[in-house]
């Protein structure tokens, strides 16, 4: 059942650069990980890789497979021919640092400009009471195992620079979401999520939904919505009558 | 050698799992300037890969449910080999731990009254795990990472530096921890500092900090087949062996009864107890439950007789009792491997776990998301559709370095504390799940607490790190460039964990475990050969020729203290030995570095008798199953 | 300075993209739907003529608010626009259900892939240097996406009450049924799905709420909504369709290209 496959793995540091040509043994049920374990034991024992659980877990392999953001570790080789040559690079939106490895400290910054969960004041642990079917929105974008997988493909990063200053990306937008979602979460957070965190770059092209290892609808559960709250804040003149007139009684 | 990266700290965190993250909010909290230093990015600790859930005695299911019973459950489970303190102290902490979870925002499944929903779990009288679906262990951690980052936005605010009073130094090793004699005792030593490496770089760097704790985590990579991932090489059991610590109970190692057995690349990635717990049963090839027949004698009374009783336990669980799917870890396992040894595995060598056939395809994906991601993208299995093929996998250590129950303090060290997997005690022979979590969150938050305890009350009394310890700690990390060719650290690896997985592995025999300590041997002195190419950036070679340092210490110290303990329990089976003695039970098996600081003594250590309130929680008949005579409470006067 | 994925410290790597499968297929066929779709109604639109065959009235000419509609008893028409008004009656109309599409969100996703490349897929970079998304005007105004609704649900009674009428035959008796009322009664179902799949449609019903719990009654609107607009995509390109041939086949009744089937 075992076969040889080409690879083409890019090798180099921040200065430079290649694509090197690889031939590796491949056996049945492998992931593309495996493979380059395989050429770290036996080719390359230089070849600088990150990864962590290798069950999709963890988030830590992000690489970008055939010109596309993947999981090392969640990407069968089954899905290729046993003739393709497969291209495997680092993630192209983040500094690289060796091989493989990508300098995601971005990610860590950005996640720092996000308020964190703001509980109602005088509300003592173990008094926590919510709704299943309140905490399931969020929940769904807790399942984020952080990849960044999302980060690497919006466009709005990847293909401009200059915009990483003022756009935090699909994560940390749907960290944002996550906690407007969040039934005891009092922090204010839909004006901050355009003009602080950038949400208006987003033009809703949904890479980072196609991208995401977890499956998780970022765009349509947690990007369109927070943009909709943000209408009803800043561009909604009906609803803001609305709470006017409601704040007054 | 001098040009040493330096950082100066009051607290070093070793490990960014829930127990080190718990450890540094901790410290941090208590005013200390906090560092974790983790091998991984921060956020990416083998904590998210637990599934089941955090046991904690809230009681919100069953309102029966309380400490005390939640601490039975942890004897019962460890067969009263745990350090009890440690287990009552868990018991009666883990609801705390798990509502502060929700102050920092993590979001658990509910109950109907919106409080946090438990689950049933192998081993656990009562519903007890907190869990969100079948990512606990995610959630945990995100719960943590997130509270940091709070901490840091605080700091922000005040200093105008996130990270002024806590830092995470991330994808760096720890190689060494730095000591200096302790003047207060004989051979006893004082934490300085610690020693490492970044992953990114390859240069070296200095924490130099009075406290150290350790976090970990695990060991199981010394193992072929195990559910952990490359960090869990027995770094924090080394260091602390090497330090002057002791580990405790090495001889317990639990294989989940659970692991994927196919394909092979995934071979021993986990399958969730939960599957179990919310249905899911075992069959062999021919189609039986075979678990029925292997209810051992100390459980009889606790588990169903037919699959008739353990299908209603499930809707009715005050009426009948569970179905033997879900008796502890250990009981599964050698079930699972007796069976395949017999000739009744499947054609990868496990056994069925089937839940499609037991709850509608709906169901599975809503309460098992994560498995039947799984199952489809590893493995292209639709559990909803067929059965899953599972066998035992190394998934834990129970044992490890002891330390003080109360403070997570280890004696011998000063200043140096441990918690979670790496610490030794809490989970006796056998650990429940569920109880690992939770043992994470409260020794976590306690060694973090007594560390700042320790570091306030030595004040100004600081010791500087010795630099000679720092030359000898780079010499020995730059030692494998010297070996150019010699030895191929990759595959010194591989007949490791074969070694262990053969012959100190579910099933233990003396002789096999005699030879394996001599393989040991011989591979000890092949890694001391083993040799790296290129440089130090980034090179996954070289991390892990100092890896196997580790490795190999843990693994001489596990088959030790497996040769010694002639008896069979929880997480040590004994093919020449297979009956529970009374006798071993009052024996702790310590490791301490031998003098030629090469090799392991072995020392045994008398547990500390429990006390008279908690002996109580059991009927005397249950006790006489695992003390000796002369540890039974007297009987009362009057009863019969 | 060279920016995108040839920024200073990211990877050198010399291909812009390195995607191997047919990655331009679909905006290729977004560009070629829309582009087609623009041209037909944009024909239909200027035409003023054949868009009303008794009982069936053009979609792209319903309501007619102009005084130069063609005489349509029963139909929604109103001469709100006078006899100034010389253009098609379509255009008074068709802007809002254009401007509805225009800022929908999954359109926005098809143009500014298709015809925008913005980007063309994923991982495939931009043919620009500088981007501002939805931050400036004009593009800004797609958060003004609503208001489009609010018009696209009227315009959507409309329809149905012109599909009502198309249970009529041409002297006014009810009981009628002709392939003509099939084919605008499918079209007006899809138009109601699309419409009420929209993602904004989903945040008002329920949405924006914090607590579903406290408001049942809304959060089972927004769950099936919410299961509506997982088909959003489809819907759109299924109404757009359905829209198209329903004018169609109106315009092909009116011109006598051929009579319309009667089932009763």
């Amino acid at each position: 059942m075992s076969y040889k496959a080409n690879f083409r793995v890019w090798r180099g540091d921040v200065d430079s650069g290649e694509l090197r040509d690889y031939t590796v043994e491949v056996n049945e049920g492998e992931v593309v990980l495996d493979i380059i374990h395989r050429l770290q034991a036996t080719q390359a024992p230089d070849l600088a890789v990150r990864w962590n659980c290798k069950a999709g877990k963890c988030g830590s392999c992000s690489a970008e497979i055939n010109g596309r953001p993947r999981l090392l570790c969640m990407t069968r080789m089954s899905t290729f021919s046993q003739e393709e040559t497969i291209t495997v690079t680092p993630m192209r939106t983040f500094p690289v640092i060796r091989d493989l490895v990508t300098d995601v400290s971005f990610n860590y910054a950005k996640a720092r400009k996000v308020p964190s969960f703001t509980p109602p004041e005088g509300l003592k642990a173990g008094e926590y009471r919510m709704q299943q079917v309140d905490v399931e929105r969020s929940q769904e974008f807790r399942k984020c195992i952080e990849c960044y997988l999302c980060q690497n493909t919006c466009h709005v990063i990847r293909d401009f620079e200059d915009n990483k200053e003022a756009f935090s990306g699909p994560r940390y937008l749907m960290r944002i979401a996550e906690l407007d979602m969040h039934p005891l979460d009092v922090a204010d957070r839909q004006k901050a999520a355009q003009d602080e965190h950038g949400l208006g770059y987003c033009n809703i092209t949904k890479c980072c939904t196609e991208v995401c290892p977890e499956h998780i609808k970022i765009t349509d559960n947690a990007l369109i919505p927070m943009k909709e709250r943000v209408a009803d804040r800043k561009y909604d003149p009906i609803v803001w009558l609305g709470d006017k007139i409601r704040r007054r009684k | 050698m001098s040009e040493v990266e330096r950082h100066s700290y009051d607290v070093v965190v070793i490990g960014a799992g829930g127990a080190g993250l718990r450890a540094a909010i901790e410290a941090r909290s208590q005013g200390m300037r906090t560092a974790v230093v983790c091998k991984s990015l921060f956020g990416k600790a083998h904590t998210v890969m637990a599934e089941g859930g955090i046991a904690a005695s809230m009681g919100n299911v069953n309102s029966n449910d309380n400490w005390q019973v939640h601490f039975r459950d942890t004897m019962r489970g460890g067969k009263f080999l745990n350090y009890w303190r440690m287990a009552e102290l868990h018991a009666q902490e883990a609801p705390d731990r798990v509502w502060e979870l929700e102050t920092w925002g993590a979001l658990f499944d509910r109950t109907g009254d919106g409080r946090i929903s438990q689950r049933n779990f192998g081993g656990h009288e009562y519903p007890r795990l907190a869990h969100v679906g079948d990512r606990t262990g995610l959630e945990l951690i995100r719960t943590l990472q997130q509270k940091i980052v709070a901490l840091q936005q605080e700091d922000e605010q005040e200093f105008g530096d996130p990270e002024a009073r806590l830092k995470v130094f991330q994808e760096a090793t720890v190689t060494r921890l730095l000591t200096v004699p302790d003047s207060g005792s004989e051979d006893g030593a004082r934490i300085t500092g610690a020693f490492g490496y970044w992953r990114e770089s390859g240069r070296f760097v200095v924490f130099e900090a009075p406290a150290v704790v350790l976090a970990t985590g695990g060991i199981g990579k010394s193992f072929k087949v195990t559910s952990n991932s490359w960090e869990y090489t027995g770094d924090g059991q080394a260091l602390a062996l090497l330090a002057g610590a002791s580990l405790i109970n090495m001889e317990f190692v639990q294989f989940h009864p659970t692991g994927m057995v196919w394909p092979p690349s995934v071979k021993g990635i986990l399958v969730t107890e939960s599957v179990r717990g919310d249905g899911g049963v075992l069959r062999n090839s021919e189609g039986k439950r075979f678990m029925f027949d292997y209810i051992p004698d100390v459980f009889k009374e606790k588990y169903a007789k037919s699959e008739e009783e353990g299908d209603r336990w499930y809707t009715d669980p005050d009426n009948n009792r569970r179905p033997p799917e879900l008796l502890p870890r250990d009981e599964v396992a050698r079930a699972i491997n007796a069976e395949v040894k017999e000739g009744r595995g499947t054609p990868h060598g496990g056994v069925y776990l089937d839940v499609s056939s037991r709850l509608p395809a709906d169901v599975i994906r809503r309460k098992l998301p994560s498995m039947h991601h799984q199952f489809k993208e590893l493995a292209d299995v639709d559990i909803t559709a067929e059965p899953m093929e599972v066998g035992p996998t190394c998934h834990y250590v129970m044992g490890g370095i002891e330390v003080d129950p109360d403070t997570a303090a280890t004696p011998g060290v000063l200043g140096l504390y441990a918690a979670g997997e790496v610490a030794g005690g809490m989970h006796g022979s056998n650990r429940l799940g569920g109880n690992s979590l939770s043992d994470l969150l409260v020794f976590g938050r306690r060694a973090g607490l007594y560390a700042a305890e320790y570091v306030t009350e030595l004040g100004d009394a600081r010791r500087d790190v010795d630099q000679g310890q720092i030359d000898e700690a780079a010499a020995e990390a730059v030692a494998p460039f010297a070996n150019e060719g010699a030895e191929n650290p990759y595959s010194v690896h591989q007949e490791l964990q074969q070694t262990m997985n053969d012959l100190v592995g579910i099933i233990r025999r003396e002789g096999e475990m005699a030879e394996a300590l001599t393989r040991l041997e011989e591979l000890k002195a092949r890694a001391a050969k083993a040799g790296v190419e290129g440089h130090r950036q980034y090179n996954p070679g070289w991390h892990l020729a100092l890896d196997l340092r580790n490795m190999l210490l843990v693994s001489e110290c596990i088959a030790k203290a497996a040769l010694e303990r002639e008896e069979s329990r929880g997480g040590h089976t004994r093919e020449d030995h297979p009956g529970m003695s009374a006798d071993w039970r009052k024996v702790v098996l310590a490791c301490a570095l031998a003098a030629d600081d090469g090799h392991i003594d072995l020392v045994r250590r008398s547990p500390e008798p429990m006390r008279a309130d908690l002996l109580a929680l059991f009927d005397r008949d249950e006790l006489k199953k695992y003390l000796t005579d002369a540890e039974l409470p007297a009987e009362e006067e009057g009863s019969d | 300075m060279a920016t995108g994925t040839a920024a200073p410290g990211r990877a050198q790597i010399r291909e812009r993209h390195l995607r191997t499968d047919r990655w331009w297929l679909a905006p290729a066929v977004t560009v070629t739907i829309l582009t087609g779709f623009i041209i037909y109604s944009t024909w239909r639109a200027f035409a003023n003529a054949d868009y009303f065959a008794e009982p069936y009235v053009s979609p792209f000419y319903s309501p007619c608010l102009a005084e130069n509609c063609d005489s349509m008893p029963m139909s929604a028409n109103a001469p709100l626009f006078g006899d100034w008004w010389r253009l098609s009656p379509a255009l008074i109309i068709l802007i809002f259900p254009l401007g509805f599409r225009l800022t929908c969100y999954y359109y926005r996703k098809a143009y500014y892939r298709g015809f925008w490349a913005s980007p063309s897929a994923c991982a495939v970079p931009e043919p620009r240097g500088k981007y501002s998304g939805e931050t400036k005007f004009p593009l800004i105004m797609q958060n003004f996406h609503r208001y489009f609704l609010y018009f696209a649900v009227v315009v959507a009674g409309i329809l149905t009450w012109d599909v009502i009428i198309a249970f009529r035959d041409e002297h006014g008796a009810w009981g009628h049924m002709g392939l003509g009322t099939v084919v605008l009664l499918a079209n007006v179902l899809l138009i109601w799905a699309y419409t009420l799949s929209c993602h904004s449609c989903r945040h008002i019903v329920g949405g924006r709420l914090k607590h579903f719990s406290k408001h049942p009654m809304r959060y089972r609107y927004w769950q099936l909504v919410s299961r509506l607009n997982t088909r959003h995509m489809q819907l759109a390109w299924a109404s757009l369709f359905s829209v198209a041939l329903a004018d169609l086949y109106v315009y092909f009744v009116a011109s006598g290209v051929f009579d319309d089937p009667r089932f009763f």
